[in-house]
Parts: C-alpha cells; structure tokens; sequence
C-alpha cells in the first residue's frame, strides 16, 4: 500500500511542479465556455437550457486534453519501465496514476464547472447537483481515459487517435451526467435513477479499466 | 543464489536474435555482455527483467523471495534514466527508495539515500533540481537508483553512456561492491568496468547475417 500512496503523492507533486497541463485544461474549459454566449446571443433562456450539456461537453474535451499526461512523461523518460519492476503490480501503478490524474485535472474542472454555469445562467438548484455529478463523472473520465494513453503511447502523436478511441466511451457518461443535471432543471426523470448510473459507470470503470490499461502498457515495452 | 537460463531464444520482428542461449550466473558472480550493435546485448537484458517475452526457452532463478517474480528481484539500468527533471536529487532517490521496497523505516530509507548519494558523488547536488545536471550527472543519479532498494540481480545496459573516467570509477566500485556481497551483476558494456572475475559472454553470430549456429553460446564463456 506505501507503494501505491507514494505514487499518487509522486504524481500529484509532478503535476504541479510542472503546471502546465492543469492550467492548459482549466484554461480550454473556461474559454470554450465563455465564448458559447458570445456565439450563441444573450438569450438567457436559451442559455439556462442548454448549459447543462455546454458545460458537460466542454469539460470532456478539456479533460482530453489532458489525458496523455498520465504516462507519457513517465514513459518518455523510462520511469515507467522502472516502475514495471517495483513490488506494485502494473494494473495498480493504472490505478494510482489514474487517481493523481483525476485529483489534479478532473477534481479541478468540477470546481470550475460552477463557476462557468454563471456565465450560462444555470438555473439557480443545479450547482450542487452540477459539482456532484463532474465530480463522479471526471473518475470515470480519467480511468476510461488511461485505456486510451496506455495504447497510444508510443505513437508519438497519438493525439487525434486518442480522442478517436476515448471519446465515444465517454458517450455514456455525458448522457447520465447532463440528464442527472437536467432531472433537478426541468425535470421529468428522477435524480436518482440518472446519478446513480452514472455513478455504477465511473465505478466500473475504476475496477475495469486497469487492468486494459495495464495490458497495454506491458505491450508498449517490448 | 543463481540465474540460469535454458535454450533462450528471442525473435524480434520476424529475425532471431538469439537462440540457444543457455548461461548460468551465481551470487558473487558477475557477466559482461559483449557483441556487437545489434547482437542483442539489451534485447538479453529486457528478457532478463521481463519486458520482453521470450519466443522459446526457460530463465530460471534459484534463491530470494519464492513469491516475487525474477522483476521484483533486480534493477534494470536502460538506457534511459528515469530521472525527473522537475525534483531535486533527493527527492528523485527518495521516491524510488520508497516505491521500490515495502516497508521501509524512515532512519533505513535516509541512510540507504546517503549512501547512494556518497557511492556516486553526488553529496554536493542533493538540492540541485535533476533539470540542471549535466547528462553525467543525471547518468550518476539513475544509476544511484541501484543502491536505494536492495535487490539481488542488476541489469545493466550500458550503465557509462555519458560518464567521464573519474565518474566511471563510481560504477565499478559499486558494481564490485554489490558483487563482493554476494549479488549478481549482468552488464552490456563496450569499455572495461574493472570488473573482477568476470565472466564474458559473447552474442552475435545471427546478427551477422542470421547463420543458424545452434551451438550453445555458455560454451563460449571465458574468464576475464
């Protein structure tokens, strides 16, 4: 277990000693979120409806974005190959790299989710439900996502493919997010019956995906 | 303690590299790989440590923790460093002290750290970010990896790319030290290590055009 907790606070320190990548995907969602009304008119009406789905949208690309960042630095230096031989099975080096990337990426563009929905004028109940379903939806995001980096790490510029691969996985999570949202907005679905599916697929995603990643991985060594 | 492999063979992209390779190296015991380009001295070593499969033979190891597989076991220097640019020497070694052994106390892991700044000169750097070595001294700092965590079998390709004399000098005395101990060394190298009683192990004849030689390559042994 040290392993593992050494590795995630490994990976959290990198991230942001090296800045970049976390302001990069910040930076994206707040601009594609904020030039949407510029786009759109200020037809606030319009604007309250279609947030939900605005925000969701753009906080998946943002988090594309991102996504690379998992392994290719570790790999490009050999870190990763290292790590290979440490007493951590290589499904749960996925897993604590997939966490680290979630706390720094995805736990930041939750945070920032509120923030833009005033640029959307969100109706006024949904803020909570909007931070708790990017909160749960973005664990799914990043440990979907690794399945993704994992394969396209030694393509060098795997960028175009990756969004290829990933993004029609992240089809499901969009649906039961912006659904889960617009449950509290307008209705006439549950709350419940939307998170919680959300929920069961950033669960099974934490479970599932290491170990496609971790095979991946193993295949990018030789 | 000892490592042995029986009929290794590895094919990498549609061509033998080796075949029929069969060595054995005890603890106390070391073995240079020679050969040339392309004779398949790291496609040996990946082998070894497990990141390639290979495509016929056995690698036994007899000795160690029965649990851990032959990875857990040893240190792979490749040829690239695994130094993070963005941390200090220190903190480069402290978290692979920590990440490569299980439950190690703080006084065990600072000393370890010590010890391996102090075998490869690096005392004065500890709090000089890796980002500002020299390509010797990021050299020095992956290679300080192998004193951090104890493990019985080092693999070592190339480990003096970028080292000046004086810092080569560094590896062989840990490279002896280890051996002295009781540890196995496996080291693809073109320069002398000062190694004693080592033994040499020569790869290469399908690089040379891929003539089947069957013959068994631990044979071809001879002391150093």
């Amino acid at each position: 277990m040290s392993g593992f907790l050494t590795l995630i606070k490994r990976d959290i320190r990198l991230a942001l000693r090296e800045g970049g990548a976390v302001a990069t995907a910040l930076g994206f969602y707040l601009i594609v979120v904020a030039i949407m009304p510029l786009g759109l008119g200020p037809d606030l009406k319009l604007l309250g409806r279609i947030a939900p789905g605005v925000l969701w949208v753009a906080l998946l690309l943002s988090a594309l974005l991102s996504l690379d960042r998992i392994f290719m630095n570790d790999f490009e230096d050999g870190s990763l190959e290292i790590m290979a031989l440490g007493p951590l099975p290589l499904e749960l080096v996925v897993v604590a790299k997939s966490l680290a990337h979630w706390i720094t990426t995805g736990i930041p563009l939750a945070l920032a989710a509120p923030v833009l929905g005033l640029l959307l004028n969100l109706d006024g109940g949904a803020y909570g439900v909007l931070v708790l379903t990017t909160l749960i939806g973005t664990l799914g995001v990043s440990f979907i996502g690794a399945i993704g980096a994992a394969l396209t790490l030694g393509l060098g510029r795997g960028g175009l493919l990756l969004s290829l691969l990933i993004l029609p996985l992240y089809v499901p999570i969009l649906i039961f997010g912006v659904s889960s949202i617009m449950s509290v907005i307008t209705g006439p679905s549950t709350f419940a019956a939307s998170f919680m599916i959300l929920s069961a697929i950033s669960l099974a995603a934490v479970v599932l995906t290491p170990w496609a990643a971790g095979a991946a991985l193993r295949m990018q060594f030789r | 303690m000892r490592l042995s492999t029986d009929k290794l063979a590895c094919v990498r992209g549609g061509r033998v590299i080796f075949s029929d390779l069969s060595f054995e190296v005890r603890g106390g015991e070391s073995l240079v790989l020679l050969g040339r380009n392309g004779a398949g001295k790291t496609s040996l070593l990946r082998v070894l440590a497990g990141y390639l499969q290979p495509s016929d033979g056995r690698i036994l190891f007899d000795g160690g923790d029965p649990e851990a597989d032959l990875g857990e076991m040893c240190h792979f220097v490749g040829h690239q460093n695994g130094v993070k640019l963005h941390f200090s020497v220190e903190e480069n070694l402290q978290f692979w002290a920590q990440y490569l052994s299980v439950g190690l106390s703080a006084e065990e892991e600072k000393a370890r750290i010590e010890r391996a700044l102090d075998g490869f000169g690096l005392t004065d750097l500890v709090d000089m970010p890796a980002g500002f070595l020299s390509a010797g001294q990021k050299r020095r700092l992956c290679l300080a990896r192998l004193l951090v965590a104890e493990r019985p079998l080092w693999l070592l390709d190339e480990p003096t790319v970028s080292l000046d004399t004086a810092s080569q000098s560094y590896v062989s005395t840990a490279v002896n030290d280890h051996v002295r101990g009781g540890g196995m060394v496996i080291a693809a190298t073109h320069i002398e290590l000062g190694l004693k009683a080592a033994r040499v192990l020569e790869l290469g004849a399908h690089a040379y055009g891929g003539r089947e030689y069957g013959a068994d390559y631990g044979s071809g042994e001879r002391r150093n």
